[in-house]
């Protein structure tokens, strides 16, 4: 049982108000690794012991109860049906193979993971009534899913105010935190600009933009021409396609006519498959055009119908990553769904989400909402893309940039690795030459 | 005949609304939690558009299938006003500044007013639809036409919208909001009101529909669904019979997009479009496009089907939705209040007026000639 | 120069894909004044059979010579099935088929991503349709070219079928005025299965020419069919003449604004525009003089 009061508290006081009641009503005693107090956390140690018996002191405040029996219930939301289904399922499915991994290892502070699926159906109105079913009736202690901004967005007041936990596996546009999500994928200064940093190393002088019509593509496009000009690459042409639509024809008549050094490509789902095979039909490819993308990954690569051999994509993992935990990953995968299964970067963000949870969660002693965000700085995990850190201000993780050439095989010979883990930096506060207001 | 008879006979279905009336508005909020309470205020508000589509489409034979643009504008305008009461005096909405320069567009502005929200609430779709029901009535589209166009139009607006993302919010459409006309939208007290409110619209309107249909308008829409000519001969002109039960049908879809904006939280493109315009017709068959509670009660039945369906078969939920069009639409084109009178069928005497739960369409009325009900409606 | 050739080459291409898709509706409404709202989804069985069929004949080249008339029967026979087991059932109330086949769409839909999964299929372009001719400036590709071939054959022959056949005679015959038709001893309702037929199958190769532009997958039919009932419309009921003329127009407006504004506003303005033509002229380009009273 996962028992959270229907009374919400107002934002603010209220959230002042639960901190302090969790330290009373789940105990205190902080048994863990030294953690980095994130700022939103009070004072002193929220963490705490299990809670054997359900806290029910919780009237006015939320998140101060914590599971008890020898479960956790999780909701998985992602989309079944609709035109998302494409990618989200294949995170569903990694988010399974997590549950069934820690399951079978103990389960999460000793609990066993059940999990409750929820179709989000594509439209944002669903993810956000499907997120507040999960949190106010199933009362689960997390929820993992998401993939389009527009579901995250809509998510996120639902989870703000029902005091929930959302873990978001996909790259996103950034310029946003809050305390309640956890953003497994990458933000900007972690994929995007890491790419332009690419380019520039391979002395891009002229960039073509193409995206898809909303709200990623359009945010990634702002930063991207602010920083070019920063780094003197002229920016010769933008276009959008509305999401569902496959007719890339004329818009790739312009990709020719301007013949840019690079294209930096933002489209998203199954509108790549026509911009591809558009931009190979008028006779553009790796060698006098290259396209550099940050939605294709190994699972869209072998669909485009296209040799894509040459063409690069910006990720923080390739399935091609060499490392003992990616290796266990890709065998526990395919092992499960088949050898022809390929792993991709939303996937192996959505297992992260999952095991950096348990790690949380164990260092908090607990499953309430507030005292997992007091432990969450400075969590880390092992992942297949290496070691990723929980950042306790802004709940984003730590991640290496890398940038893929795509080879004969569809899979990603990485042909570039930022410094170290990139901290994230959702804002964008480190980068003088950004100006959110300037159109 | 008793009294009583005679009574059920007239006002039989206001006595209906009035123990729908008792359902949503005493028993359902004592009852539900407030998850499932808020999910039923979402299935009223689409219930409120639905039992436009029934008046447009079951009484004056006009199938819209884009009522999901009338949805929109209501539902919209009243984002955008809590919107900007989420902003503060003087502030801009929180996409402007992520999305664009942080200036706002100056048609934004009125809509700070509370008082003229609600007035575009209901100014804003009649406008519309008198003007695009003016030229296109007038000209005489009707049938497969209206359908498609209407449809087209769902279209072209969902595509509008997430063109115009710096003055919309796109495809993520508007929302987190925090008050509602002031009222905290966290307070469990205020999400009960809401639904009070979704409930209650469905019940005025249940009963104003109600009126509409038993007026002399009421039967003159009837009239035209089935013999627009005859009309014509008779002097009215059946386009403008057909244009008031457009407008009404928009500014009752509009209403409910305005009511069901508090209550879901948000707004965005899929709302709009032409397969959320569609999913509302699936309300209207499945209840009975001609009945006064059909379309209502449909609505509320396929609004609650999609939530928990998708809750206990979440891959499977597209075959249901695509079997109940196919189910009902061929074996029960009356929807389920048909369901009455086809067990009453070996009563002989079904008065033509009644018929008007099984409806016409224009081709049935080019071959059946016996005479019906205008002239009798008329005389 | 090039800024009107290439929105004018590109747009006649995607007016042939348009053309592909409403051949078939302006078949079916013209007749039997059914609205086929799953004439999409056989766009989609259309692609799909072209993926099939590449999976079985590995070869590019042939497997899409092959492709097209496997999608034509493919489509077909799932057109005809789709008459026999419903459609036929409700010749007496045509508005309540556009509702029906609606259903009829979403279960295609969630077949093809049971069947297929979710995750688009590729279709290779053969080698022959990779290279371009240079049309005043602009580097057309042949696939744009072959696009309109396609459609242009596919038409020559349904309009010799139509002028020529004997049962073409009767389908016109029929689209003019069933009861006559009927009198005179035509079985209408085998008419109406063979044009389904043919619709639907149409459909099938203007699919095969869809997963050569963007592969396949279980949504592809949704994003063409409304634009396809406005060419219809526009074209004006029942006529092959109209249908090529609208389909060609709205193809070419929607490229030159998708060239001059964006993809988007594109969409929107070329919807605009034909509910302002309808509005002006309901009963489209062209009418075909029947003797019904509608």
């Amino acid at each position: 049982m996962f028992r959270k009061p229907l009374r919400r508290p107002r934002l603010g006081i209220g959230a002042a108000v639960a901190l302090s009641l969790i330290a009373a009503a789940c105990g205190s005693d902080d048994k863990s690794s030294s953690s980095t107090s994130p700022a939103s956390s009070p004072a002193g140690s929220p963490a705490s012991t299990p809670a054997t018996t359900p806290t029910s002191s919780g009237d006015a405040a939320s998140g101060d109860t914590c599971v008890d029996g020898d479960s956790v219930e999780l909701g998985f939301l992602n989309s079944t049906s609709g035109v998302m289904a494409i990618s989200e399922q294949t995170v569903r499915d990694s988010l399974m193979l997590a549950a069934e991994e820690i399951n079978a290892a103990g389960g999460i502070f000793g609990k066993q993971i059940k999990f409750i699926e929820e179709d989000g159906q594509s439209e944002p109105t669903i993810f956000a009534e499907k997120i507040s079913k999960l949190l106010t009736e199933d009362k689960v202690a997390a929820v993992f899913g998401g993939w389009t901004s527009a579901s995250r967005k809509a998510m996120l007041p639902v989870v703000e105010g029902a005091n929930g936990l959302l873990f978001y596996p996909v790259q996103y546009e950034g310029l946003e935190a809050s305390k309640n999500i956890y953003y497994t994928g990458a933000t900007t200064n972690q994929q995007i600009i890491p790419a332009m940093d690419f380019l520039k190393s391979k002395g891009v002088k002229t960039l073509f933009l193409a995206g898809s019509d909303y709200v990623f593509p359009r945010t990634a496009n702002k930063i991207i021409k602010q920083y070019a000009k920063e780094l003197g690459i002229e920016i010769v042409g933008e276009e959008y396609v509305p999401l569902d639509s496959d007719d890339w024809t004329t818009q790739v008549a312009k990709i020719a006519a301007a013949k840019p050094d690079f294209v930096f490509n933002t489209i998203n789902g199954s509108s790549n498959v026509g911009f591809i095979k558009a931009y190979d039909e008028a006779g553009l490819g790796p060698d006098n055009s290259p396209i550099i993308s940050v939605s294709i990954a190994e699972e869209e690569a072998p669909s485009m119908g296209v040799d894509l051999t040459g063409q690069y994509a910006a990720w923080n993992y390739f399935e091609s990553v060499d490392s003992p935990a990616n290796t266990t990953f890709i065998t526990a995968f395919q092992a499960k769904y088949g050898t022809d299964r390929p792993t991709s970067d939303p996937m192996e963000a959505a297992y992260t989400s999952l095991y950096l949870y348990k790690n949380i969660v164990e260092k908090a002693q607990s499953f309430c909402v507030d005292a997992v965000n007091a432990a969450s700085g400075g969590v880390t995990f092992e992942a297949p893309e290496g070691l990723v850190t929980v950042n306790g201000e802004n709940h984003h993780i730590a991640k290496t940039g890398l940038i893929g050439q795509i080879n004969a095989t569809n899979q990603f010979d990485i042909v570039w690795t930022s410094d170290g883990p990139i901290e994230p930096d959702p804002f964008l506060e480190g980068y003088s030459w950004w100006d959110p207001n300037a159109g | 005949m008793t009294t009583a008879k005679k009574l059920f006979k007239s006002h039989g279905a206001l006595i209906a609304v009035g123990v729908l009336a008792y359902v949503l508005l005493v028993w359902a909020p004592s009852s539900m939690s407030a998850f499932r309470l808020g999910n039923l205020g979402k299935y009223c508000a689409l219930a409120l558009a639905a039992m436009g589509i029934g008046l447009a489409w079951g009484r004056g034979g006009m199938l819209v299938m884009g009522q999901g643009v009338f949805f929109g504008l209501g539902g919209y305008a009243m984002a955008m006003h809590m919107k900007l009461e989420a902003a503060g005096p003087g502030q801009v909405p929180d996409f402007m500044v992520l999305y664009g320069d942080g200036t706002m567009p100056a048609w934004w502005e009125p809509f700070r007013s509370g008082g003229f929200t609600i007035f575009a609430i209901i100014a804003l779709p009649a406008v519309v639809a008198y003007i695009l029901g003016f030229a296109v009535l007038k000209r005489r589209v009707k049938g497969a036409y209206l359908a498609i166009l209407t449809q087209a139009l769902a279209v072209a607006f969902a595509t509008l919208l997430i063109a115009t993302i710096k003055q919309t919010g796109g495809f993520n459409g508007l929302n987190t909001f925090t008050t509602f006309f002031g009222h905290n939208l966290y307070d469990p007290e205020v999400k009960k009101n809401l639904y009070r409110i979704a409930a209650g619209l469905v019940i005025v309107f249940l009963v104003i529909l109600w009126q509409v249909y038993r007026s002399r308008y009421g039967e003159l829409l009837v009239a035209t669904r089935d013999a627009e000519e005859r009309i014509r001969f008779l002097g009215y002109d059946p386009a403008n019979i057909k244009l008031v039960a457009f407008v009404l049908a928009a500014i009752m879809a509009s209403i409910g997009g305005a009511i069901f904006v508090p209550i879901a939280g948000i707004i965005s493109p899929t709302n709009v479009d032409a397969a959320a315009s569609i999913l509302l017709i699936a309300g209207v068959a499945l209840g009975g496009r001609a009945s006064l509670l059909g379309p209502a009660l449909g609505a509320i039945a396929v609004g609650y089907g999609r939530s928990s369906l998708s809750e206990r078969f979440p891959t499977q939920w597209t075959y249901f939705q695509g079997a109940l069009f196919i189910v009902v639409i061929l074996l029960l084109p009356g929807g389920t209040a048909s369901l009455w009178s086809k067990l009453k069928f070996s009563m002989p005497k079904i008065r033509s007026r009644r018929m008007s739960t099984s409806p016409t369409t224009d081709v049935e009325l080019e071959l059946e000639l016996e005479p019906s009900t205008p002239a009798e409606v008329l005389a | 120069m090039n800024v009107l050739t290439t929105p004018f080459l590109t747009g006649t291409a995607t007016g042939a894909i348009l053309l592909l898709a409403a051949l078939g509706l302006t078949l079916t409404f013209g007749q039997m004044g059914v609205i086929n709202m799953a004439n999409g989804e056989f766009l989609m069985v259309g692609a799909y059979a072209a993926y099939v069929t590449q999976q079985v004949i590995s070869s590019p080249g042939l497997s899409t010579v092959v492709a097209l008339p496997m999608a034509f029967i493919v489509a077909g026979l799932l057109g005809l099935l789709l008459e026999v087991a419903i459609i036929q059932w409700m010749y007496r109330r045509p508005l309540d088929t556009l509702l029906v086949t609606v259903g009829v769409s979403l279960v295609l839909q969630q077949l093809a991503q049971d069947v297929f999964g979710a995750q688009g299929d590729p279709v290779t372009a053969p080698s022959w349709l990779g290279g371009r001719i240079s049309v005043f400036g602009y580097e057309w590709p042949h696939r744009q070219l072959f696009t309109i071939v396609l459609a242009l054959g596919s038409l020559g022959a349904l309009s010799a079928v139509l002028k020529y056949s004997s049962f073409g005679r009767k389908i016109r015959a029929t689209v003019q005025n069933r009861e006559l038709a009927e009198t005179l001893g035509v079985s209408t309702r085998s008419i109406d299965r063979i044009t389904f037929f043919l619709g639907s199958g149409m459909a099938g190769v203007g699919g095969v020419a869809i997963a050569l532009i963007s592969g396949t997958n279980p949504t592809l039919g949704t994003s063409y069919i409304i634009p396809a009932f406005l060419v219809v419309v526009v074209g004006g009921v029942g006529q092959l003449k109209g249908t090529v003329i609208a389909a060609w127009a709205v193809g070419v407006v929607t490229a030159f604004l998708t060239d001059q504004i964006s993809g988007s506003w594109a969409q929107v303005i070329t919807f605009a525009l034909v509910v302002i033509f309808l509005t002006v002229r309901p009963q489209g380009l062209f009418t075909v003089r029947t003797r019904s009273l509608a």
